[in-house]
């Protein structure tokens, strides 16, 4: 038998304590993915973050006079905490991560108004930032196979070890780019995706699981309805239809779409950065610009830029234009023709 | 000729209440470019009050003389005579310094504070109350660069009075912080220079909105914003 109801209904309450915690959950997998291509100190760098971000927080709302407790529990510090903890390279030095926590809560968040405020992601601001004024630190990556203890990754992450030269490298989009500018043009992608280690099976070995991770997490927070499709789809459209355009005029030179798909921070930047309500498009239509954008300034940022990943940069520049497109792409008013 | 009274509101005015950087937002260019160590942010700042100070005292002299329609090239003509001679004299004698602050010495002439002054202050006034207010103005604009030059030194590389060598050749560059401190190189580039900008003018604002607070017993809303401001 079916029961018929009748509109108005009761929705589940959407408290931003609970999107926030969705959006934890949902980078779960990509999590779990991370630790296990390199080992527990992203939990550890997780904490560190999430310490930073909170006192931080703590600290701003006092100065500002805010109540504490509400702000604090929202969790909101504690996403761009775990994003920030997530872009930064894994064994980076843990002042690192601290100076990009408070820069992003201090400068990006409080500074600006607070949650709902801010013009500009507070995460990609603090990547900006570090890498902006630390490049060396913040391109070490770990080699991947290379086997340390939570033990020594903690002293290394403590600034106890010394850094040693041989344990960091590139990032699979970095070696690639690295390796065609060494090569002059007598290299080509396809030999060398297909031979050097850093590559796995069709992106950077291991990191395209990780991105897998976050590409589910995604998945589900759009299953969930925390997030919509527009914003997502714009942004790996856009870096796909780049890439397979270049890819298609020239493979020789350019990685195919799914390689830059899988590679840096493309998943993680296409379901949690992207679709920050806060600093990106409220239109639906706007969305979708704002994502096709900052796709393809991520990718033309990474592959003909001088950073290793276009990501962060895409999007700060999309922020800036978020006032623009959210004027030109309001939907006209229910029974009006057009949107004036 | 000049009142104790004046010179308080005049010297008040100058350095603080309508301090040319965090007041009047004028000569960013400068202050961007230039701040990047407390001994070229310092130096620049010399040679602007100089150059104020001079140029008000003439303008002051000639205001009666000056056909009104004119005035503007001729405030321009005066100014550019004087910071001739002081890119001159840097070239002479700090050549070092002059080739670190380059082409922002005879900038002076384009930096819109010396313009201000000379076209709001000395163009209605006597040479001793110009020549004042050139000064105050510009030892608002020395210690509020020098600030933000010492900041963004220390912050970007743990230094103070880096470069000091080049004006007094016995004295040597201080190293405050750790010669490991990696340096905050964001606080170098211009973008350090405007969030420290920033700063300087939250923290100005706070101070009087306190000093308003505390005046009238009670709550404020407050202080004016500051406004206008250009190159």
């Amino acid at each position: 038998m079916t029961h018929f109801t009748t509109p108005p209904y009761v929705l589940g309450q959407a408290s931003v304590q609970r999107v926030m915690l969705q959006v934890l959950l949902a980078l779960l997998p990509g999590i779990a993915a991370y630790v296990w291509l390199v080992g527990a100190c992203i939990v550890l760098q997780l904490a560190i973050a999430t310490l930073a971000a909170l006192a931080g927080e703590a600290l701003m709302l006092r100065l500002r006079g805010r109540p504490l407790r509400l702000f604090l529990s929202d969790g909101s510090a504690i996403v761009t905490a775990w994003l920030i903890a997530l872009t930064f390279p894994p064994l980076a030095p843990w002042w690192l991560i601290v100076v990009g926590a408070l820069f992003a809560i201090v400068v990006a968040k409080q500074l600006y108004g607070g949650l709902g405020q801010n013009p500009f992601n507070p995460a990609m601001i603090a990547f900006a930032v570090c890498i902006v004024s630390f490049p060396a630190l913040m391109s070490q990556w770990p080699v991947l196979g290379l086997k340390l203890s939570l033990g020594e990754q903690i002293e290394i992450i403590a600034g106890l070890a010394q850094r040693i030269d041989v344990m960091s490298g590139a990032t699979p989009l970095d070696s690639l780019k690295t390796a065609l500018k060494l090569g002059e043009g007598a290299v080509d992608v396809p030999t060398l995706l297909a031979t050097q280690d850093v590559f796995g099976n069709f992106a950077g070995r291991g990191w395209e699981w990780v991105s897998g991770g976050y590409l589910l997490g995604g998945l589900w927070l759009w299953r969930r309805k925390v997030i919509n499709w527009h914003a997502p789809l714009g942004f790996l459209a856009g870096l796909s239809l780049l890439a397979g355009t270049l890819w298609g005029w020239n493979p020789q030179q350019f990685a195919n779409p799914l390689f830059h798909l899988f590679s840096g921070g493309a998943m993680l930047g296409a379901f949690f950065i992207v679709t920050d309500p806060v600093s990106g498009c409220t239109t639906p239509r706007g969305k979708l610009i704002f994502g096709f954008c900052a796709g393809v300034l991520a990718y033309i940022i990474r592959v003909f830029g001088g950073y290793p990943d276009g990501v962060a940069f895409a999007v700060l520049l999309m922020n800036l234009c978020v006032p623009l497109i959210d004027m030109y792409t309001q939907p006209p008013i229910f029974g009006m023709k057009d949107a004036q | 000729m000049i009142s104790r009274e004046e010179i308080r509101e005049i010297g008040n005015n100058g350095i603080w209440r309508q301090n040319s950087s965090l007041v009047q937002i004028l000569g960013m260019c400068p202050l961007l470019a230039v701040t990047t160590n407390l001994v070229n942010g310092v130096m620049l700042s010399l040679a602007t009050l100089i150059v104020m100070a001079m140029s008000n005292v003439a303008v002051a002299l000639l205001r009666n003389l000056i056909p009104h329609e004119i005035r503007i090239p001729v405030f321009i003509l005066v100014v550019a005579a004087l910071v001739t001679i002081i890119d001159l004299l840097f070239n002479a004698h700090f050549h070092d310094l002059y080739l670190v602050l380059g082409i922002f010495i005879p900038l002076i002439v384009t930096n819109c504070i010396v313009l201000a002054r000379v076209e709001a202050f000395a163009n209605k006034n006597p040479p001793l109350q110009s020549a004042l207010d050139g000064a105050c103005m510009g030892i608002g604009m020395l210690w509020t660069l020098g600030l933000l030059g010492g900041l963004r030194e220390l912050i970007g590389g743990g230094t103070l009075l880096a470069g000091i060598d080049m004006v007094f050749p016995a004295l040597q560059p201080l190293q405050l912080l750790p010669a490991d401190y990696p340096g905050l190189l964001l606080a170098i580039l211009p973008p350090g220079a405007f969030i420290l900008l920033g700063c300087l003018i939250a923290w100005k604002n706070w101070v009087e909105a306190r000093a308003a607070a505390r005046k009238s017993g009670r709550g404020h809303d407050g202080t004016p914003l500051a406004v206008g401001g250009s190159a």
